[in-house]
């Protein structure tokens, strides 16, 4: 994977020095608390409910053991043994102390990790597909590319005070598992009737109070002019995008009034009218970016694959794994394995400082000491022998990591809610662990089955985008939870619509299990839930629901 | 007081006009855009020389032929958040080509200085703060950057390419 090299290392040096800085002055009283809220914002730190919350970036999900097992210090150390992954592939500490923080960001920098730009109104991190570089149907890895954003959209002089956040994901595979249409500008790598590379750019896609999916403003945009295009891109949006209401200053907002059409020409204008002074990528710079991400070579000889099927034949548990967290590998004698951090009954995304450890050992062991964090909240280990997976899930099953459940009804997507968050207006986790521990006994009979829950209108927990999805509103001082039906994430994208009136705390459980027995129902060979809802329409899905008990 | 992009401290010899003021013939002022739409011709033809302080939403295109006549341009930051003028100013160096000063006035705040620098500001409007708590060290806050902007600095991309192998 990436290393920094001398440049970077400085850089972040260099940024720790500034923050000690800014953390000094502001306990000196030098800096009020409004002018250091968006400095400590800039570095991922946020006042949350009970204590800081600080943000840490992990680009792209991307962590090697050394990073994760440095997390798990710091999370023993300064927060209380465990930590949060989040839907932008970051990792959350909820009890941090002012006062720590810059030998926080010290630490972090010594494993070459940092805090930048985890919040506040500039480039948020850059996410792809967890099984980048791994996957069997890729077009190139789309992590050097991925990379080379992370650096541009570092301070960058020009757009590091926007309207509002902005969040850029690519994906190069013809599966999309970065959930590229709902950012604010997505990346399709592709690849010309010339054998050349390009991006399909797209704009203006988000969640929050106005769901909108990505449009494409390019279709092939050559590889060299990815960051004059990206300057043209973010300079329209810098100047034009509003900044009198928080919520109408996403670039979704823009995109919209002007139409994707219209956008698209003023970038176009822009992009042309700065060919001279703007950015050009040159081949042999990506090069040596992609260099890094290339892992030593994999041991190709043939696996016993029968000697895999009678441990599937003898242990169902183990059969079970192998059928939800096993994709396939480019190279046959590989697995891509996911980590499963829904256990049931659990916090979706949290991990101990135990098991980050023990990932961190495995990768070592497995998969060349790398580690990926999905947006899904879970953790992939890329490149496993397949003759190794029996141990494998051995060892995770025996730390409480052997959860079968990837893409099934327990494998909850899940913001932290009001359990944690300032912003949220309800609880969320308790809503997931009682739906997991619900579903869980009939989850293989569902298949597969993307719920997703916010604690408020923010969307973290990509509410829109799960087949049933779950907002927990305050009204008048009731939790009460909407449930929108037909979201669906990835490349066949589409934005869930409210069912109805919003149901109590308690009746969310029952709510989703009638939900579910109406497609049980009605689905058609094999159908997922949200062809199933396009086909039959939500009256069916409603009559249920709101029948009296 | 104003704060030049070398870190030194000095007064500035503008005078800021009013839009009610009568325009001296020959001190260094500046006018509002709104003025200098209505009167641009009369300003252009006078021998003082001439500054113009553009609001954040204006568009700099507009006066971009007039650009040689002018000497100062006084870009605004209505907040510290609002970051227009960072584009305002790229385009008036970039693409523009704009070679006389360019000030940064409003909410101008430490940690944002070396971005402004980077943009192509050369000139800060600042109080007291700025000698209290040395905001001039400001600029030496980072010394590798991952962007080509105004200020001319490699950015790490060309320090990579250019290092022998």
């Amino acid at each position: 994977m990436y290393r920094y090299d001398d440049f970077d290392q400085r850089f972040v040096d260099e940024r720790v020095a500034q923050y000690r800085d800014q953390v000094r002055r502001r306990l000196a009283g030098q800096l009020s608390e409004d002018e250091f809220r968006p400095l400590r914002l800039m570095n991922g730190l946020y006042l949350q409910l009970h204590a800081y919350m600080l943000r840490i970036a992990i680009p792209y999900g991307m962590l090697s053991s050394a990073k994760l097992r440095k997390l798990a210090q710091i999370a023993r150390r300064y927060d209380r043994g465990y930590g949060h992954f989040t839907t932008r592939q970051n990792l959350q500490l909820h009890w941090i102390k002012l006062e720590d923080t810059p030998d926080i960001l010290a630490e972090l920098a010594g494993v070459e990790m940092h805090a930048i730009q985890t919040s506040g109104n500039s480039f948020r991190n850059t996410t792809t597909d967890p099984f980048a570089g791994a996957a069997a149907e890729e077009i190139e890895d789309p992590r050097p590319y991925a990379e080379l954003i992370r650096q541009w959209s570092t301070l960058h002089p020009e757009f590091s005070f926007l309207p509002r956040k902005f969040k850029i994901a690519i994906s190069a595979s013809a599966e999309d598992r970065a959930a590229v249409k709902m950012h604010d500008l997505g990346l399709y790598l592709r690849r010309n009737d010339k054998g050349e590379i390009g991006f399909e750019v797209l704009v203006g896609g988000g969640l929050g109070r106005t769901p909108l999916l990505a449009q494409t403003i390019k279709p092939f945009l050559p590889r060299r002019d990815l960051f004059a295009y990206l300057e043209a891109v973010l300079r329209v949006y810098n100047r034009y995008g509003r900044r009198d209401n928080l919520y109408k200053s996403r670039i979704k907002i823009l995109v919209q009034s002007l139409g994707a059409a219209k956008f698209a020409e003023e970038v176009e204008a822009e992009w042309r009218a700065s060919a001279q002074e703007a950015p050009s990528l040159p081949d042999n710079y990506v090069d040596e970016i992609a260099t890094a991400f290339a892992v030593p070579a994999h041991d190709q000889s043939p696996v016993d694959e029968a000697a895999i099927q009678r441990a599937i034949a003898r242990d169902p548990a183990f059969a079970r794994w192998m059928k939800h967290n096993i994709a396939p590998h480019k190279i046959p004698a590989y697995s891509i394995v996911t980590i499963s951090l829904k256990a049931v009954g659990g916090t979706p995304g949290d991990c101990s400082a135990d098991q980050m450890e023990l990932v961190a050992s495995l990768a070592d062991e497995l998969s060349f000491g790398e580690i990926r964090v999905t947006y899904e909240q879970n953790l992939v280990l890329a490149h496993v022998r397949r003759d190794r997976l029996y141990a494998l899930w051995q060892r995770l099953d025996q730390a409480g990591l052997g959860a079968s459940n990837i893409g099934l009804a327990s494998d909850i997507i899940c913001c932290p809610g009001m359990d944690y968050c300032g912003l949220a207006t309800a609880r969320s986790i308790p809503i997931a662990q009682r739906l997991a521990q619900h579903l869980a006994a009939r989850e293989d009979e569902i298949g597969r089955f993307d719920i997703k829950i916010s604690g408020c209108i923010n969307a973290c927990g990509h509410h829109h985008l799960g087949h049933i999805g779950i907002l927990g509103v305050d009204k008048n001082g009731e939790e009460v939870y909407q449930i929108t039906l037909g979201g669906d994430a990835g490349e066949k994208a589409s934005i869930g619509a409210i069912i109805g009136p919003a149901v109590k705390n308690a009746e969310v459980t029952e709510a989703v299990d009638r939900l579910v027995v109406v497609y049980l129902e009605q689905r058609q060979d094999g159908e997922r839930f949200p062809d199933t809802y396009r086909r039959i329409g939500a009256a069916p899905f409603k009559a249920a629901l709101y029948a009296p008990r | 007081m104003l704060l030049a992009d070398d870190g030194a401290l000095r007064n500035d010899n503008w005078r800021h006009l009013e839009d009610s003021e009568a325009i001296p013939d020959s001190n260094p002022v500046t006018v509002s855009f709104a003025r200098w739409e209505q009167e641009s011709e009369a300003l252009r033809a006078r021998n003082g020389r001439l500054g113009l302080r553009l609001p954040s939403d204006a568009p700099v295109e507009a006066i971009a032929p007039a650009l040689d006549r002018l000497e100062l341009i006084v870009l605004s930051f209505p907040k510290f958040t609002d970051g227009r003028a960072y584009s305002q100013a790229r385009l008036l160096r970039g693409r523009y080509g704009y070679k006389g000063e360019l000030r940064a006035t409003g909410e101008v705040l430490r940690d944002q200085l070396l971005f402004m620098r980077r943009c192509g500001f050369d000139s800060f409007t600042v109080g007291q703060r700025a000698i209290d708590e040395d905001w001039p060290k400001a600029f030496a806050d980072f010394d590798t950057f991952y962007q080509a902007a105004a200020d001319g600095r490699d950015p790490v991309m060309r320090q990579r390419l250019s290092r022998p192998r």
